[in-house]
């Protein structure tokens, strides 16, 4: 009887929880992405040069921790992160780093990872998230919990449609800033 | 008597006590060490004593690994900070590293400051306008980039990117995962710390003291945490292999000279004669030692342990002396006429046998044939000279000849046991020829007195540190350090062509972190000066989307950088680049030597011929591709061919011994019979068991051979007619249950050398003297 009177309550809540928008909502809408491919294009804002640097190329991940940057233009260059590692090609050169031993730019890689992977645990522990919009059109803002973070960068913003990471816009404590315009390849 | 006798027998006593303290006195002096000098080649190749340094010296041999198990993952990893912090103000440790971030700060700043004296990419056309533009072109590039984050502050200083070129090679992108802040096994499972002692590995103490202090410092932080410590690496090992040998051999030589005494106590029923009849061992033992020290300069503890065993053999002499010489009722002459000679053909025997030790390129075999000869030649000697002086008048031990007339009905009716063991015998053969091909074991850690557990722990920790093992290594030997860092340089520049055609995924170069005085001045001398360098900057950013004012903070550097005083190696001090450089650049007045490990493709492996052939095309001087792996593997099998080539050259001496005493082959063929049964039958029954055969089951072959000889030649008697005597019987039974005695504890030692020694011998002998009664002569002929 208890129980028949329970599913009857939880029959009556369901659509109106599906109709509220929230954090864990886009992170398990997120979650559902196993792997993908996107074209990008990024403008870069740096004080130090006189011009904005634009670039674009190809970003592809897997769940849950392996995200590779191709970038194409204006010269071939790959960053692959995989797990703890990363690694930078350019040309004959190649570097391979420990994310571990460059806490920021963890962090930093970090905040795009989690946000494709929607591994929610993981982007708190470095920032503070806030969600606006829709599920037809959100924007996660990420602001860097540690000082050290936030002395190098102020604030993330990731917005898309759905379950697709549509522009990444960066805002470092120095006043540079870049925004990343992604467009989801056909499936 | 002669009237003589008295001053020869004060003679023979004076000159045995002076004999005596002359070996206490060597003795006195010696070095005892258990580490793995007895297994390295004493007259190394270039190769082999690359492998030697390093087992001994070498950076490898300095690392301790640390894991911390049990309690919880944020317990692991406070504990590990807190030992770090503790060992780090702890003189005997040159490094800990635990994940920590502690060197960072320095490193960066000592990259810095020379960057422009470090960096390969410094030459004077990168300073050229143009060079300085592709440059510049280029950081500009990686500031766009993904690492553009890390490298923005870096742009004003360091425009030509030399920061980020020098933090790439030295990134050896291998490093263990971190768990809250510490490393951690894969598994996460364990912390882990990897310390660098100051002391070289085979320095055994100050490695027990280093481990002493881990432990220390774990004991004050883990309290009741119950974490648990344990620790790996070639010092742990010397220790504890110290400890095993050790303990072993001071429980064995307990027991077994426990053991000998009580059942010598039991035949004699008088403690003087007990205590007479270990004179000659003692003596024996001690001359051992003496020759040992003397002719090696020290002595290891595994050649101590296998005198433990000899103590069995030596004490036969004094049985036959007192057993036999009572035969009669005559005095102590009467044996000397007339059993001497046979005693002293079966020394000479032994003697022959352990003599082709002597010629082992392998310090550990050579010191046992050292050991043996001068033990028996000397407990030999002491019975014959002067042990019938210190008999009292009239000394008599108990009868036996009641036992040794049980003995010779049965060695009468031995003989008839011929078929059974013919029949034995072929079995044997059987079980060898079947065995064939995997008789021996060729693997060096046949050898190692470290348990398999230990191994699998080591195995284990290293698997998790992500530290594989080096293989391969190219090292440069030269008179001076600059020397031989210029000869790096150029091998470098070998190498780094084979890292881009693919062959080997990366390389090490003591000259990365030390650049040859040569090299620093040339990449000082690239550095234009302040006036010129501004007017090519100016030109540079022409079409680049940068100003030259940006670059002020450069200009500074360059001009501090063209007067800065060359690197010295005390200037990496405290640097995580220090203990690299301790770790390729090993020198000692005029010799000193360079090491370039390579490392192998992810997924390939290194083709040796490829990388030897392009050193070669190189034609550099002194320089030397080294296979780690293959040299260690080549060294002990050749230990084990040429273990057995000189165990048959022993055989062939001692055939030609006889053949030159007996002058008849056929008397040879008789004494060598059941010798040669005794050995195949051991020799079987332990392939038969799985033991597969090690150095050291040669050797106690070899002595089954020496010890068996005497039961032989006692068999062997001119006229078959005659029955052996019941004393003589009585004596053999008497010295080969002591020899079993001494060799049967070695079997039950948890040494695999000592053991595999004490298993072939005490059956081995026991064989022997039975073989020996059965195919003695018949009676009856």
């Amino acid at each position: 009887m208890l129980a028949v009177l329970a599913g009857l309550a939880l029959a009556v809540w369901a659509p109106a929880a599906m109709a509220a928008w929230d954090l864990q909502q886009l992170m398990d809408l997120l979650a559902q992405t196993k792997s993908g491919r996107a074209t990008f294009v990024e403008k870069k804002h740096i004080a130090l040069l006189d011009k904005p640097v634009e670039s674009s190329g190809e970003l592809l991940y897997t769940a849950p921790d392996r995200l590779e940057k191709r970038t194409l233009k204006p010269k071939p260059e790959s960053m692959q992160v995989n797990g703890g590692e990363l690694v930078i090609e350019r040309g004959r050169q190649k570097y391979q780093l420990q994310l571990q031993a460059y806490p920021e730019l963890a962090a930093f890689i970090d905040s795009i990872r989690g946000t494709l992977a929607g591994d929610r645990g993981a982007l708190e522990r470095s920032y503070r998230l806030s969600l606006e919009g829709s599920a037809e059109r959100w924007t996660l803002q990420l602001q860097p919990v540690d000082p050290k973070m936030q002395a190098v960068i102020q604030r993330i913003r990731i917005s898309g449609v759905r379950n697709q990471v549509r522009s990444i816009d960066i805002a470092q404590a120095d006043g540079d800033s870049s925004s990343m315009v992604i467009e989801q390849a056909a499936p | 008597m002669t009237a003589s006798a008295p001053r020869r027998r004060l003679a023979a006593i004076a000159l045995w006590l002076a004999f005596l303290a002359g070996c206490a006195l060597v003795i006195s002096r010696t070095q005892f060490t258990t580490d793995l000098s007895a297994f390295l080649p004493r007259t190394p190749t270039p190769e082999q004593q690359l492998l030697k340094d390093q087992l001994t010296e070498g950076l490898a041999s300095r690392l301790m690994l640390v894991g911390i198990e049990g309690a919880d993952a944020p317990t692991r990893a406070r504990l590990s900070r807190h030992i770090a912090q503790r060992l780090r103000a702890d003189p005997a440790f040159a490094s800990v590293s635990n994940g920590e971030p502690i060197n960072t700060a320095r490193d960066r700043e000592f990259l810095q400051a020379n960057r422009y004296v470090l960096s390969p990419m410094v030459t004077p056309e990168r300073f050229s306008e143009q060079g300085l533009h592709t440059a510049l072109g280029e950081s500009i590039d990686l500031l766009a980039s993904p690492a553009g984050l890390m490298v923005k502050s870096l742009l004003p200083r360091d425009p030509t990117g030399e920061m980020v070129q020098l933090l790439g090679q030295f990134d050896t992108g291998s490093q263990p995962r971190q768990i809250e802040g510490a490393w951690a096994s894969r598994d996460g499972q364990r912390a882990l710390l990897l310390l660098q002692t100051r002391a070289s590995g085979s320095d055994t103490d100050a490695q027990q003291h280093a481990m002493g202090a881990v432990r220390q410092a774990f004991n004050a932080t883990a309290g009741q945490s119950g974490a648990s410590l344990v620790m790996t690496g070639p010092g742990v090992f010397s220790v504890t292999s110290r400890d095993t040998i050790e303990s072993q051999v001071s429980r064995l030589s307990l027991v077994s000279v426990a053991l000998i005494a009580g059942l010598l106590l039991l035949v004699y029923r008088s403690v003087g004669a007990l205590l007479l009849g270990f004179l000659p061992v003692v003596t024996g033992a001690l001359a051992g030692v003496a020759a040992v020290s003397l002719g090696f300069g020290s002595v290891h503890g595994i050649t101590l342990g296998f005198g433990t065993a000899l103590i069995g053999e030596a004490v036969d002499y004094s049985i036959y002396l007192f057993v036999q010489s009572e035969d009669a009722g005559a005095d102590s002459q009467h044996w000397v006429k007339r059993f001497w000679p046979t005693i002293r053909l079966g020394v000479l025997t032994s003697i022959a046998g352990f003599a082709s030790l002597l010629l082992s390129g392998f310090p550990g075999l050579a010191q046992l044939g050292l050991y043996s000869i001068a033990g028996l030649l000397t407990a030999a000697a002491v019975t014959r000279y002067v042990l019938p002086h210190l008999l009292p008048a009239g000394f008599r031990i108990h009868d036996v000849s009641a036992i040794g007339r049980v003995l010779q009905s049965l060695a009468a009716r031995a003989p008839a046991l011929r078929w059974p063991a013919a029949a034995l015998l072929l079995a044997a053969c059987a079980v060898l020829a079947g065995k064939h091909g995997s008789l021996f074991n060729d693997k060096i850690s046949s050898l190692s007195p470290v348990s398999q557990a230990d191994v699998a722990l080591d195995e284990r920790l290293r698997a998790d540190m992500g530290a594989p093992d080096v293989r391969y290594v190219v090292v440069v030997s030269g008179d001076s350090r600059e020397a031989v860092l210029q000869t790096a340089e150029q091998v470098s520049g070998v190498l780094q062509a084979q890292v881009e055609r693919g062959q080997i995924a990366r390389f090490d170069s003591p000259s990365r972190y030390l650049p040859s005085l040569a090299a620093q001045r040339a990449r000082q001398a690239s550095l234009p000066p302040p006036e010129q360098l501004q007017a090519r900057l100016a030109r540079a950013v022409q079409g680049l989307p940068v100003r030259a004012e940006v670059f002020a903070p450069f200009l500074a550097d360059v001009a501090a950088a063209r007067s800065r005083p060359l690197l010295q190696p005390g200037d990496l001090e405290k640097t995580s680049m220090a203990m690299a450089l301790d770790a390729l650049l090993v020198g000692k007045a005029q010799r000193w030597s360079a090491l370039l490990p390579l490392t192998a493709p992810k997924g390939g492996s290194i083709q040796a011929p490829d990388i030897r052939a392009a050193l070669a095309a190189a034609s550099l001087p002194g320089v030397l591709f080294v296979d780690m792996k293959t040299e260690s593997d080549r060294l002990y099998a050749g230990y084990l061919h040429e273990a057995i080539a000189l165990s048959l050259g022993g055989l062939v001496a001692i055939v030609a011994l006889l053949l030159v005493v007996f002058r008849s082959p056929a008397r040879v063929l008789r004494t060598l019979t059941p010798l040669a049964a005794a050995v195949v039958t051991v020799t079987a029954g332990l392939a038969a068991l799985g033991q597969q055969l090690i150095i050291l089951h040669l050797v106690g072959l070899l002595l089954v051979v020496a010890v068996g000889s005497n039961y032989a030649l006692f068999f062997d008697r001119p006229d078959p007619a005659a029955p052996i005597a019941p004393r003589i019987l009585a004596s053999m039974l008497l010295a080969n249950l002591t020899t079993v005695a001494g060799f049967g504890l070695l079997a039950f030692s948890g040494v695999s050398i000592l053991q595999a020694m004490g298993a072939t011998v005490a059956p081995g002998v026991i064989l022997a003297l039975l073989y020996a009664a059965i195919f003695a002569r018949r009676p009856h002929a």
